[in-house]
């Protein structure tokens, strides 16, 4: 079993469902990358995966555990960090204070987690005396991961965290994500731009409709004839 | 020269310290409703009672004091009673939130829902307020009345006009200063006091923090009796404690809110002495100012006033819409704390 | 037994109303009863009023009492003769101010609108002819002001009115209040709803400082006495042949029959009104403007995308409100006869009509006219009921006791409380109200 799965899930935010039979899996240390047509239901998976979506059936296993009660608070003191795609950072307070807030939950000192974050993203030390909110696009991102990564998460689910930035800052966050991943984190994430996403991950969850329609490797699907005509323009 | 100098003195008697006065008992008032605003987001049309539920209970302690002789001269008695005021008054916002308006946060209720409620807040505590200590005047200030006496600096001087500083206008505005330091610590230093920045600025994301939503509001209701308690009873020991002023003083409350930005402290307290100095401003006669800055021989009819003094509340109100025009969203263009 | 109550729901709540004012008149007299009903009435046209705001489009408007009063105020202007001592005195300084205000404001935007370009300047050449337009208005206005107060302080003191029949005054009272409602509406719509409740409770307060200091208008807290009436008076009543056989014929001395029919008179007139008012609302409501302004309400946002123009809705919808309010505080100082400007409080006037719609049933007609009724014939009995609860709880104490004369010196208060605790109510366990708003498609 997956370290982080969602199995079998199906449920919707009022009558209709959204997920069918959905299922979802990450290991430690791996990057998971969930792809699909807009209206898919990428981010609601995630978001069940969460607990941020009520379930009808299925559940969510984590760390060999059924977390599938729990609310997302909850989750996150058992170790799930979430980067939600807007509104993902505090922008009235500054980076540190908002690293500082991640941290929330841990009583210990927080210095070594601030340095190692500054470690990843050396920008944000610079800056980190300034309001997240006068940052830009790529700089907030960084801020936001910086925060989900500040509880020490075992595993990352980033939603959509290259949405509205330049391509070169899309690269440099992949090179981000998978650094981390080498920290024996496992990583889940949704992303629009699929071709380059598929290139880092692990693992690639092609979603229709609320269905699975193909699950492999990255590579592979980069390689699977169908998904490139159907899914990566060519 | 001397002419210049006795125009100076009267307006830092008649505008200066009281300005200061009443800007630090509205930044007060308009801190604690920016608090409630930037946290629980609503505007709380209870707190002028809540002020003056305070106010009340430290009125009832400092009786009690003055009854048993205890007083600490020259400074007033209500001082000593205060921290009652405030523990009572916490008991009873923190009640009003288990019993009132948790049901409707749960319910995730309109903001105008929460206005409503806010008003039946504040019907249930006039009531209660004036059940309890009736709707007349009431005076607890003793102590020393002046620090200094418009006589003596005369005599100081040698100028014709005087300087006079009154006890609670000094306590009010060094108060003031305390509690408002005290204040902007706590919400940039202590992780509490950040974690209630981090919750006004975006509700979710607290909660994906692991901030305690209970925690904060409690701890906002807290620093909201404290505030209300304080604001309230050096108002009262200012000018005199009447239920029914407390209601009046929610609009010039209000106004200080929102022209600083509601939700934005350091605007709330911009915004009180916004608006005390531009009420002292407009409504005070000018004409021995322009006497003394005239020539010689100058004389004036009429008081050189912008407006009567009876008019001095629509002044709050002629600010609030000049920049509800201009900058809706205030001064300080705030919306969390 | 609750099949039956939910199809005759407004019959048996509006028979129950119906008993209380019997029940009255019964223990205490008909008079009093008469008195509470002419009341009810007119507190069920403000309820309306704000029911058409809250109600229809979700607008709060706290300023209830200064729209009432402006209301009242036309019933002054309207009805009462002229003082031409006084127009000879100052109205010359008057009409010249006026006529100075309306110019400061046809050239600020105009001005406004002309310089558009200037950005930063352009607001202090505004605030330039503001303060310029202000201090000539000062300069006229202020003698005509001293002149007009001087005569005859104690009797007149001010222009008067232009001597109409009163009843002229009920749509000009209306229309004061719409005028005031536009230019408020015009600056606090559209922006975030609790600052229209901000505004109007700013405003409300102003209008009762300037009808309470502008003496040479309203005669302020000297009052203004013995307004004309539109129905007989008593004293004409009781010296009427027809009358005193009328009287005798019912029973009743000629004097109690004359003041129960004095406020027959009105009590018929307000019906009347109040009937008109419930077809127009109730036809509005039904009609596709109707529909829109429920769609407005419930989602604003939805709306605006449909291309509906929600701000410019919300502005008719407080202007037509407000017009409501200040109808119905035109017929108040009707039945009072006299226009008493400390008599308007915002509990009394405001807060309490909120009562009425929330308890009533926001966005129903007839739950805001029941609402109206029901609230005020509990403000009005609440104090002897309270004293008599508190005397009678209290009675086991000694009559001399401290303790008991508070609390019965605070009976008084209780209906302040009560008021807030059956708001809080409500608000909890039965936020539709007593009468709740029909589910239409």
């Amino acid at each position: 079993m997956s370290f982080l799965l969602g199995e079998q899930m199906t449920g919707g935010y009022g009558a209709a469902d959204i997920l069918h039979n959905c299922s979802i899996g990450v290991e430690k240390g791996e990057i998971a990358v969930i792809v699909g047509p807009n209206g898919a239901g990428k981010s609601t998976a995630m978001k069940a995966v969460f607990g941020m979506l009520p379930l009808r059936q299925g559940r969510v296993m984590f760390d060999g555990e059924d977390v599938t009660q729990l609310k997302p608070e909850e989750r996150v003191v058992k170790g799930m960090g979430f980067v939600p795609q807007t509104h993902n950072v505090f922008t009235s307070m500054t980076v540190e204070e908002n690293l500082e807030m991640g941290a929330f939950i841990r009583t210990e000192s927080i210095a070594d987690s601030i340095a190692q974050v500054y470690d990843l993203f050396p920008i944000l030390k610079e800056k980190r005396k300034q309001p997240a909110g006068e940052l830009s696009g790529g700089q907030r991102q960084q801020v936001a991961v910086g925060r989900a990564l500040m509880t020490h998460p075992k595993v990352l689910m980033l939603d959509e965290p290259t949405a509205g930035v330049s391509p070169i800052v899309m690269d440099e966050l992949f090179d981000r994500i998978i650094e981390i991943a080498r920290l024996d984190v496992a990583i889940l994430m949704v992303e629009q731009n699929a071709k380059q996403a598929l290139e880092i991950a692990d693992k690639g969850y092609v979603l229709v409709q609320g269905h699975n329609r193909f699950t492999d490797t990255g590579e592979a699907l980069l390689a699977n004839p169908e998904v490139r005509k159907a899914f990566l323009g060519g | 020269m001397t002419d210049v100098l006795n125009a100076l003195t009267l307006l830092g008697n008649f505008l200066i310290i009281p300005g200061l006065t009443y800007g630090s008992q509205l930044a007060l008032g308009a801190l604690g409703v920016t608090l409630v605003y930037g946290v629980l987001r609503f505007s709380n049309f209870g707190h002028g009672e809540t002020m003056a539920f305070g106010a009340m209970v430290t009125i009832l302690v400092t009786w009690g004091l003055q009854s048993v002789g205890i007083s600490i001269q020259p400074l007033p008695t209500a001082l000593l009673a205060i921290p009652v005021g405030i523990l009572v008054t916490v008991v009873l916002t923190l009640l009003i939130d288990r019993f009132v308006y948790r049901y409707h946060r749960e319910r995730k209720a309109n903001p105008v829902i929460f206005l409503i409620v806010s008003i039946g807040v504040m019907f249930f505590l006039g009531g209660l307020i004036r059940f309890i200590i009736g709707p007349g005047d009431q005076i607890f200030f003793d102590g020393t009345r002046f620090i200094l006496k418009a006589r003596e600096f005369k005599q100081m001087t040698g100028l014709d006009e005087g300087l006079s500083l009154k006890m609670t206008q000094a306590v009010t505005i060094i108060t003031a200063v305390i509690i408002v330091t005290a204040m902007f610590w706590f919400l940039n230093h202590t992780r509490t006091g950040k974690s209630m920045r981090a919750y006004s600025d975006n509700e979710n994301l607290a909660l994906l923090s692991g901030i305690n939503p209970d925690r904060v509001v409690m701890i906002t209701w807290i620093l909201v009796a404290a505030l209300a308690t304080i604001a309230g009873t050096l108002y009262g020991l200012d000018k005199s404690f009447k239920p029914f002023v407390y209601m009046q003083l929610l609009l010039p409350i209000f106004a200080s809110a929102i022209v600083g930005g509601v939700g934005n402290p350091v605007g709330a307290i911009a915004g009180g002495y916004v608006i005390a100095f531009s009420e002292l401003i407009l409504t005070f006669a000018y004409k021995k100012v322009v006497l003394y800055l005239g020539p010689e021989s100058m004389e004036l009819e009429s008081l050189v006033q912008f407006l009567g003094t009876d008019y001095k509340i629509a002044v709050s109100f002629i600010i609030l819409v000049i920049v509800l025009i201009i900058k809706p969203t205030g001064l300080f263009s705030g919306k969390t704390i | 037994m609750s099949a039956f109550y939910q199809q005759y729901r407004n019959q048996i709540l509006f028979s129950v109303m119906a008993g209380l004012l019997v029940l009255v008149a019964v223990i205490q007299s008909l008079s009093v009863s008469l008195t509470i009903l002419n009341l009810c009435l007119i507190s069920a046209i403000m309820a309306l009023g704000v029911n058409i705001q809250w109600g229809y489009a979700g607008l709060f408007n706290v300023g209830v009492m200064g729209f009432a009063a402006l209301g009242g105020l036309a019933g002054v202007l309207i009805s009462m003769p002229p003082v031409s001592e006084a127009w000879q005195a100052g109205g010359f300084g008057i009409l010249l101010g006026l006529l100075i205000t309306v110019g400061t404001v046809i050239a600020s935007l105009f001005a406004w609108s002309h310089i558009q370009h200037l950005k930063k300047q352009r607001y202090w050449i505004i605030a330039g002819i503001i303060i310029s337009g202000y201090a000539l208005l000062r300069i006229f206005f202020d003698p005509g002001v001293d002149a007009i107060e001087a005569i005859d302080p104690s009797v007149t003191g001010y222009l008067g009115g232009l001597g109409l029949p009163i009843l002229v005054a009920w749509p000009v009272g209306a229309l004061f209040a719409a005028g005031v409602a536009f230019v408020i509406g015009k600056i606090a719509l559209g922006l975030r709803s609790d600052y229209l409740a901000i505004a109007t409770l700013g405003i409300s307060e102003i209008i009762i400082f300037f009808i309470k200091n502008e003496e040479w208008l309203t005669r302020g807290v000297k009052n203004v006495n013995g307004l004309p009436r539109p129905v007989p008076y008593e004293i004409d009543l009781q010296q009427a042949q027809w009358f005193q056989d009328w009287a005798m014929a019912v029973g009743m001395p000629v004097d109690d029959a004359s003041a129960v029919f004095v406020k027959i008179c009105y009590a018929l007139l307000f019906i009347a009104v109040i009937g008109i008012l419930l077809w127009f609302s109730e036809t509005a409501l039904k009609s596709p403007w109707g529909r829109m302004m429920r769609a407005i309400r419930d989602n604003e946002t939805a709306a605006a995308a449909m291309g509906k123009d929600v701000t410019w809705q919300h502005l008719r919808v407080f202007v037509l409100g407000s017009a409501v309010i200040g109808l119905a505080g035109a017929m108040l100082t009707t039945l009072d006869g006299q226009f008493t400007p400390v008599g308007y409080n915002p509990l009394r006037f405001t807060f309490l009509i909120w009562v009425m719609v929330i308890i009533g049933g926001s966005g129903n007609n007839w739950g805001a006219v029941l609402g109206g009724f029901f609230i005020w014939f509990f403000w009005i009995e609440a104090e002897p009921i309270g004293l008599w609860l508190i005397d009678t709880l209290t009675s086991g104490m000694d009559p001399q006791s401290v303790v008991r004369a508070h609390l019965l010196e605070g009976a008084a208060h209780m209906r302040l409380m009560t008021v807030g605790i059956i708001l809080l109510l409500t608000l909890r366990y039965a936020p539709e109200g007593l009468i709740p708003e029909k589910k239409r498609l």
